[in-house]
């Protein structure tokens, strides 16, 4: 069933097609409509589960952790501030190999104040051993979702589905509701190997002396590693069964790019906008838009992005101190390898500045002009 | 033949608390768990956050607990133990007690929002505080908890806790939940017959359970329990129930309301005080004893 619906009520859908048991959530700006559509799906039994409305995010990931070592499927929404405020519970529920399932809305941290777009809240939570998935529409949210809970399921390690605010959040578009039925074919329900339960007690969590941490992290790891061949096998059955891939990146005319422009979330889509048109004026410019960030997708970014001639990186976010996140991330996958090109890095759209078209044609026209990497960071569309 | 004659017993016999575990000797949060498990039994699961119970239980892959146990961060007992009730609920099992057990810095300080939030939904939980007045886990800091008066390496005796302990009880209560009680660790048949009773009750219940630290308190391992039974002779601790946030009823009535000083005595972290400041704390102590018949009487 096809229907046009905003980009957060994509997360909705998605949770409540995986028909998630237990829902804690706190309200959070811009990513309200997700949890009072969320609301109305309980209250009316559309979907059959507990939503326990607490009091802070921080409570938020602790009663999904809570109804998750139960055996619950569990699902909450959050941005910015809230993400943050979540954080210590973040490396608990992944500590604790709990999958639970999480949406967030990217909107910049403050101070200032800001509403508006950019990835270092999702991106500051890099190292809580969370997967990470950025996507760039409304169709990709709702199909994710139900992904990222087959995955975590299967791996023990929770996922954040990560949308850019208002740019998609508030975005409405054209989305196929997947078949409810199909969904539950896809998605069988949640069966941990563990759980809380009197019928056979154990204490989860408790002291762990070095004698046993560092293996406990160590398969963490490990499990880490399987997921970028189980992203693919399960988005393979997905297209399978509802004609959508859903992969680590999706890349646009790379092949025999001699330029590629790195993206993520919706900025993606707006570069394939700009490829087009630079491809019209004989620039053989490409895309490769990376959806996963955890687990990076290392061999898919050597064997694509490894053929260009350039490389141009465009972030959505800085870390402070070094570079744009994804920049980072790419240098290391191509760092070592036969084929590396020199990788540029330009941080454009902080806090929800609009990334456009021409914004992109003018990093390419930079890219292009230089033949080696003079500065370290390239700053779009700073006033002077 | 004569039959041999056997004790009666006040409490059921089987130990959810195993030997072997971590105490300290004369610990009260020990004795709290053992009376609150033989009440609560097997269909049990507890939410334990960062507090002495966290060490007490045995260190990753052992429990001394016969009920699963999840340990949760500090200030999330509560919040955590909703969830593990809406996700057993979720997933059929309707009948097992959801404990969230923290000590007093979890449960006055920094768990007191989640715990507020709980309360305020009334979530179908049992939430016991063990009261050992200042973050012994730690190291012995004062915490919301701790008593005026009394000496801890954060309140050291130059400037010691001049402010008294808040009264999470009236916090509570101002919640309307169904159900609060407060237990003493000298009193088992009492904390059993609350925890039982809580046990019964849907809703957002909690367990004020005061507990003894001789290594906190600088106080001896034997004198755990005559510290216990003291405090409530002494009215500092007074055992009584409030249902709904309204109804108040005494449990133990002290007829014979004994001075706060020999309680004082047995412990180390009042053994620098003045005669001037236990005059204080007295008052104190008799001010809080009538705000409280107060409430008892307005419930009638």
């Amino acid at each position: 069933m096809k229907k046009v619906i905003m980009g957060n009520h994509a997360l909705s859908y998605g949770a409540m097609l995986a028909r998630s048991q237990v829902i804690a959530a706190y309200p959070i700006t811009p990513q309200t409509q997700v949890v009072e559509l969320l609301s109305e799906m309980c209250a009316d039994k559309t979907l059959d589960a507990k939503f326990i409305k607490v009091e802070s995010e921080h409570s938020a990931m602790a009663a999904c952790i809570g109804a998750s070592i139960a055996g619950a499927r569990t699902f909450t929404a959050t941005s910015a501030q809230g993400l943050a405020l979540m954080h210590e519970m973040l490396h608990w529920a992944s500590g604790g190999r709990l999958p639970v399932v999480m949406g967030d809305i990217n909107r910049s941290m403050g101070p200032g104040w800001s509403i508006w777009t950019d990835q270092n809240d999702s991106l500051s939570q890099r190292d809580t051993g969370w997967m990470q998935y950025y996507c760039a529409s409304n169709q990709e949210v709702v199909d994710t979702v139900i992904q990222a809970f087959k995955v975590s399921e299967r791996l023990a390690i929770p996922s954040m589905v990560v949308l850019d605010a208002f740019a998609l959040s508030h975005t409405y578009e054209v989305v196929d509701i997947p078949d409810q039925a199909k969904v539950d074919e896809y998605l069988p329900p949640f069966r941990p190997q563990f759980k809380l339960t009197p019928d056979d007690p154990h204490a989860f969590g408790g002291l762990t002396g070095p004698e046993h941490y560092f293996e406990l992290r160590y398969k963490l790891q490990k499990d880490m590693e399987k997921a970028p061949a189980l992203i693919e096998e399960t988005g393979r059955e997905y297209e399978k069964m509802f004609g959508r891939y859903l992969g680590l990146v999706d890349d646009y005319l790379c092949e025999d790019a001699d330029i590629i422009l790195v993206t993520s979330g919706t900025a993606g889509y707006t570069a394939r906008g700009a490829v087009d048109e630079l491809r019209k004026s004989g620039v053989k410019a490409g895309n490769l838009r990376i959806k996963a960030f955890r687990p990076f997708p290392f061999e898919h970014v050597q064997r694509i992005a490894g053929k260009a001639k350039k490389v141009a990186v465009v972030d959505r976010n800085i870390s402070y101190g070094h570079h744009g996140m994804f920049f980072q991330e790419v240098k290391s996958a191509l760092y070592g390898h036969d084929q590396s090109p020199p990788v540029f890095g330009f941080i454009a759209g902080l806090g929800g500045r609009d990334i456009t078209p021409s914004t992109f044609k003018e990093i390419v026209e930079i890219t292009l002009a230089k033949d080696k990497i003079e500065e370290e960071i390239i700053w779009i569309g700073v006033k002077k | 033949m004569k039959k041999p004659r056997t004790m009666k017993l006040s409490l059921p016999e089987e130990e959810l608390v195993g030997s072997g575990n971590l105490a300290c000797q004369g610990c009260g949060a020990t004795l709290a768990m053992r009376y609150v498990l033989k009440a609560l039994g097997k269909r049990t699961v507890l939410c334990i956050p960062a507090c002495c119970w966290s060490v007490i239980d045995g260190p990753f892959p052992y429990s001394c607990l016969g009920v699963p146990v999840y340990h949760c961060a500090f200030e999330t007992a509560a919040s955590t133990a909703s969830g593990v009730k809406a996700g057993l609920e979720m997933v059929g099992d309707a009948e097992t007690t959801v404990v969230a057990w923290g000590g007093d810095g979890g449960t006055f300080d920094i768990g007191i929002q989640a715990l507020s939030g709980a309360a305020e939904r009334n979530d179908d939980i049992l939430y016991v505080c063990y009261d050992n007045e200042a973050y012994m886990n730690t190291g012995i800091q004062r915490s919301s908890a701790t008593p005026y008066g009394a000496w801890t390496t954060t309140t050291p005796v130059k400037h010691f806790k001049n402010r008294p302990k808040k009264d999470i009880d009236a916090i509570m209560a101002a919640h309307r939940i169904p159900y609060i009680a407060t237990g003493s660790v000298a009193y088992p048949e009492d904390v059993y017959k609350k925890a039982k009773k809580a046990k019964d009750i849907k809703g957002t219940r909690f367990l004020h359970i005061y507990a003894p630290c001789p290594t906190g308190w600088k106080s001896r391992p034997e004198d755990s329990i005559r510290l216990a039974r003291m405090v409530v002779q002494n009215s500092i601790f007074p055992l009584y129930e409030i249902e709904n946030g309204e109804k108040y009823t005494l449990s133990i009535k002290v007829k014979d309301k004994k001075p706060i000083t020999d309680y004082l005595k047995l412990q180390g972290r009042f053994r620098h005080l003045t005669e001037d400041e236990i005059k204080l704390m007295q008052e104190e102590v008799d001010r809080n004893w009538e705000r409280l018949l107060r409430k008892v009487g307005g419930s009638n």
